[in-house]
């Protein structure tokens, strides 16, 4: 396998810009596509899991598929649940730091992440973080390379804390306009309801439950709503997840807008699916960009055209100059010849 | 850099201080700057008393203006920063830089706003962790970290170390619990980071901030995700012949799929100081002690509370007691999250340690731990969040016998030394400090804390903000290196 780091690092010495690519399933996120392929699959598999420590380390073309069915084996799961789109491997769900369904109550792609090995623009090999949940020594890199979309260097190992399969689900459906379900969804958020997910669309607000049992059951009779049977629960969430269901479908340009989760009903053009409690926003249309970044900042939140559309106007809400510079001295120092996926964040990147 | 022989420096020094001190005068009240020797004393050290220093001025800003003002001039003048909050900090991140300014934000003690519907908390840096659940207790919400100074350390200490809690198995450290900040830089400017969304575009610098011991930023202002409090909460405390008994029964807990609320593992010789203190009626003849919570609705409770007695049972415990009431249960938590303090009943000094570990290793560690506190002469009590392998060893010692402290230090660093030999970390949630600053060499290789000055310069470019702390120079690691272990 160390012919495979080797051969990374001779490409990455030339100094000549790279795109990292491992299934290509998120091909179609971020900036424009830049520079000559290196392909990360080749380096794969699955370097421990240790169970009962809750950790399990892969190297960076390892298929998402193939580490979720290898925690299935001992009933564990990713509980951020990062969304496959494709044929996605460990390294590029990383990368991209995108997170599922269960993010607002299971935390982020980011929080699971415990330690990353990287190779850094001058091909030197650097590992941050480790196999423990507890680990405060250094600044934590491994997360800052979370959804740092390939930028910073290129990912070569992860290690991931990874939770028990929940032993109970449930699903629920309520009828309620998008004022009501917002305000119910975070009503709920403030009980302890073992929530797991919410979806609101065209007036109907779907709530997944994950847990013990005894808390499901009890919730399921507390909260009302109509039952949805388990085969097709678990497929809704699924479709939700990968984005396969018919909201998602399409050319038209799909926006994502990530708000405080509190933030009312937002006028805008085109059909809307929420999730995350009200925290995460998609929105079908080709809106204007300059109006719909305004929006999202006047809510305190951020809007990222997600797919398709015109990337003219940036994919990503611009950052702030303070924050841009700090940014660019971050890059500079783990990519000094601009070898990373350039432009692929933000132009100035 | 510190300890100037030449009486020409010394001079130009009390020049320097007296140039400064007038500056600070005119940005701060009068009773904000504090610069006479006596009132410096109490800022010299944090909770790691093993070092101490005087600087050369204490700031006691009152509001935002006062802080950036302070950094502007010091900023200028070229002069280190080190930010303060409570001081119970365990591994020196406030001790004073010598011929610098102790920046304390004691002074910002407001909860600026509490949404209950968005279960967000706005508070300034000084406020104390347990004020912000105090406060959010008329909702039913609460700050679900839980560090065991929660009384006293303040929620900008937290964000600077990353804490944790007995709590933080199931409901996540720092990190995972809080959604933004307000941050002003060495240079005096203030920027926000994070958002109360639940992301950011750009790269994580949240991650960076939380956990970066004061060396990138003033925290200015925190937001922290509130949690709803569990309808009811129960322990069962198992005492256990042997500790490799008691790892076991921790990893099949896991193994069956269950996340206890608080899974903490105590030694004999902790249980002994503990219980002298607390009088909890814990088993003093039990080689460890397991303390295992579970929280969430009533029937929920007793279905997980029975599946792990079954398991603690099978896995050799040999007598369990399940709390009965709330009251109890907090009697069973109050010895295990007054073990420092009991522990620095029974002996002049100590230092804690702050290693983590895969919790495979436990047995192999604590046996070279007990082999350790022979060779050193030094008693040692072992404190443990089981549920993730952090280990607290705490080694007793007496500052005043001559040498004492320094082989405190030195079998302190073996045990640093052996976490990270077993694959593990120095430090798992009290930070680096001034006290593991050498460690970090044999856990970092010299690339990897180039990174880290890096990461510093991006936001800190003079290397004013709390210099010298958590990062190691390569001069430091070519003296450990001497000694044996570094990379
Ligand atoms: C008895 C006892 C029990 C403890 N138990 C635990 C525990 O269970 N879990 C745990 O994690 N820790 C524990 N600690 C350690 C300590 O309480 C924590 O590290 C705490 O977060 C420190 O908070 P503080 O306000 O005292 O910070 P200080 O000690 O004042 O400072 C700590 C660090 O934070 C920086 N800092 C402080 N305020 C700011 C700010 N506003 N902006 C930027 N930087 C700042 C300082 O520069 C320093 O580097 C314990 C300590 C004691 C004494």
């Amino acid at each position: 396998m160390s012919d495979g780091i080797e051969e990374f690092r001779s490409r990455i010495l030339e100094r000549k810009p790279l795109r990292l690519r491992g299934g290509g399933s998120k091909d179609f996120y971020g900036g424009p596509l830049q520079g000559e392929m290196l392909d990360t699959r080749g380096y794969s598999g699955i370097v421990g899991y240790e169970p009962t420590e809750l950790v399990i380390t892969a190297r960076a073309g390892t298929p998402l598929a193939e580490l979720e069915s290898a925690l299935a084996t001992r009933r564990q799961v990713l509980a951020c649940e990062p969304p496959h789109f494709g044929a996605a491997t460990v390294g590029g769900v990383v990368a991209a730091g995108l997170s599922g369904p269960r993010r607002a109550t299971a935390g982020s792609l980011r929080d699971y992440v415990l330690g990353v090995k990287l190779m850094d623009g001058e091909g030197r090999e650097l590992n941050f973080g480790g196999q423990v949940m507890k680990n405060v020594a250094g600044f934590d890199v491994s997360r800052l390379i979370a959804g740092s979309l390939g930028t910073l260097g290129l990912i070569l190992e992860v290690s991931l804390k990874v939770f028990p399969l929940p032993v109970a689900e449930a699903t629920l459906r309520f009828e309620l306009p998008q004022d009501r379900a917002l305000d119910a969804m975070n009503r709920w958020a403030g009980q302890p309801v073992p929530l797991a997910a919410t979806c609101w669309q065209d007036d109907v607000l779907t709530l997944r439950l994950c847990g013990a049992q005894a808390a499901i059951t009890a919730a399921c009779e507390n909260l009302g709503g109509e039952r949805i049977a388990e085969p097709d629960a678990t497929s809704f969430w699924a479709a939700l997840r990968e984005q396969t269901t018919a909201f998602f479908a399409g050319d038209a340009p799909l926006w994502r807008l990530s708000l405080p989760s509190v933030t009312p009903p937002l006028d805008l053009p085109g059909s809307q699916l929420i999730e995350w409690g009200g925290a995460q926003r998609w929105l079908r249309g080709a809106g204007d960009v300059a109006s719909l970044r305004e929006t999202a900042a006047k809510a305190g939140g951020h809007a990222t055209l997600f797919r398709g559309g015109d990337k003219n106007g940036g994919v990503f809400s611009p950052l702030p100059p303070a924050l841009m510079e700090v940014h660019r001295r971050l890059k500079q120092s783990f990519d000094p010849y601009g070898v990373f996926n350039p432009g692929r964040l933000y132009p100035e990147l | 850099m510190i300890n100037n022989e030449h009486s020409a420096d010394r001079a130009q020094d009390v020049a320097s201080r007296e140039a400064l001190l007038a500056e600070l005068a005119r940005v701060l009240p009068v009773e904000a700057l504090l610069s006479a020797d006596e009132d410096l004393k109490p800022y010299e050290c944090d909770g790691l008393t093993a070092y101490r220093a005087l600087p050369w001025a204490v700031a006691l800003p009152q509001n935002e203006d006062q802080v950036v003002a302070v950094l502007k001039v010091c900023h200028a003048r070229q002069v280190p920063v080190v930010a303060r909050g409570a001081g119970t900090g365990l591994s020196g991140g406030a001790t004073p830089v010598v011929q610098g300014v102790v920046l304390s934000l004691a002074k910002f003690m407001r909860i600026l706003e509490i949404d209950p519907l968005a279960r967000l908390a706005r508070v300034q840096p000084g406020v104390r962790n347990l004020a912000i659940s105090e406060a959010a207790a008329t909702y039913c919400l609460y700050y679900a970290p839980d560090p065991s100074s929660q009384i006293a350390c303040t929620i900008g200490g937290n964000v600077a170390e990353n804490s944790g809690g007995v709590h933080c198995l199931k409901y996540g450290l720092t990190l995972h619990n809080v959604a933004r900040l307000r941050v002003a830089l060495m240079n005096g400017e203030v920027i926000e980071i994070g958002s109360h969304a639940l992301d950011d575009p750009g790269y994580d610098l949240l991650a960076l901030m939380i956990g970066s011991e004061g060396m990138l930023g003033v925290v200015l202002e925190v937001t922290v995700k509130l949690t709803p409090k569990p309808r009811t909460a129960q322990v069962v405390m198992a005492s256990f012949d042997s500790v490799i008994d008691a790892g076991d029964a921790v990893a099949a807990i896991i193994a069956a799929g269950i996340i206890p609320a608080g899974l903490e593992m105590m030694d004999k010789l902790a249980t002994a100081a503990v219980e002298d203190f607390v009088h909890a009626g814990y088993d003093l003849t039990a080689a460890a002690i397991l303390l295992a919570e579970s929280d969430g609705a009533a029937e929920e409770v007793a279905e997980e509370i029975a599946t792990m007695s079954v398991l603690l049972e099978q896995n050799g415990a040999r007598q369990l007691r399940i709390s009965q009431s709330e009251a109890e249960r907090l009697k069973y938590w109050a010895g295990r999250k007054a073990a420092f303090p009991a522990v620095g009943r029974i002996t002049p000094d100590y230092m804690c340690m702050d290693g983590t570990i895969p919790r495979k290793h436990l047995s192999h560690v604590l046996t070279r731990i007990a082999e350790l506190s022979a060779e050193f002469h030094l008693r040692c009590a072992n404190v443990f969040h089981a549920g993730d392998g952090n280990l607290h060893p705490l080694i007793m010692f007496d500052a005043r016998n001559p040498g004492e402290t320094e082989r405190a230090i030195a079998f302190g660093a073996k045990i640093l030394e052996l976490s990270v030999d077993v694959g593990g970390t120095i430090t798992g949630e009290h930070g680096v400090g001034i006290e593991k600053v050498k460690q970090m060499c044999v856990q970092f290789s010299r690339e990897e804390l180039d990174k880290f000055h890096a990461v510093k310069a991006a936001f800190d470019p003079l290397t004013l903000l709390n210099p010298g702390k958590a990062v190691p120079y390569p001069r430091h690691c070519s003296e450990y290196r001497l000694t044996g272990s570094a990379k």
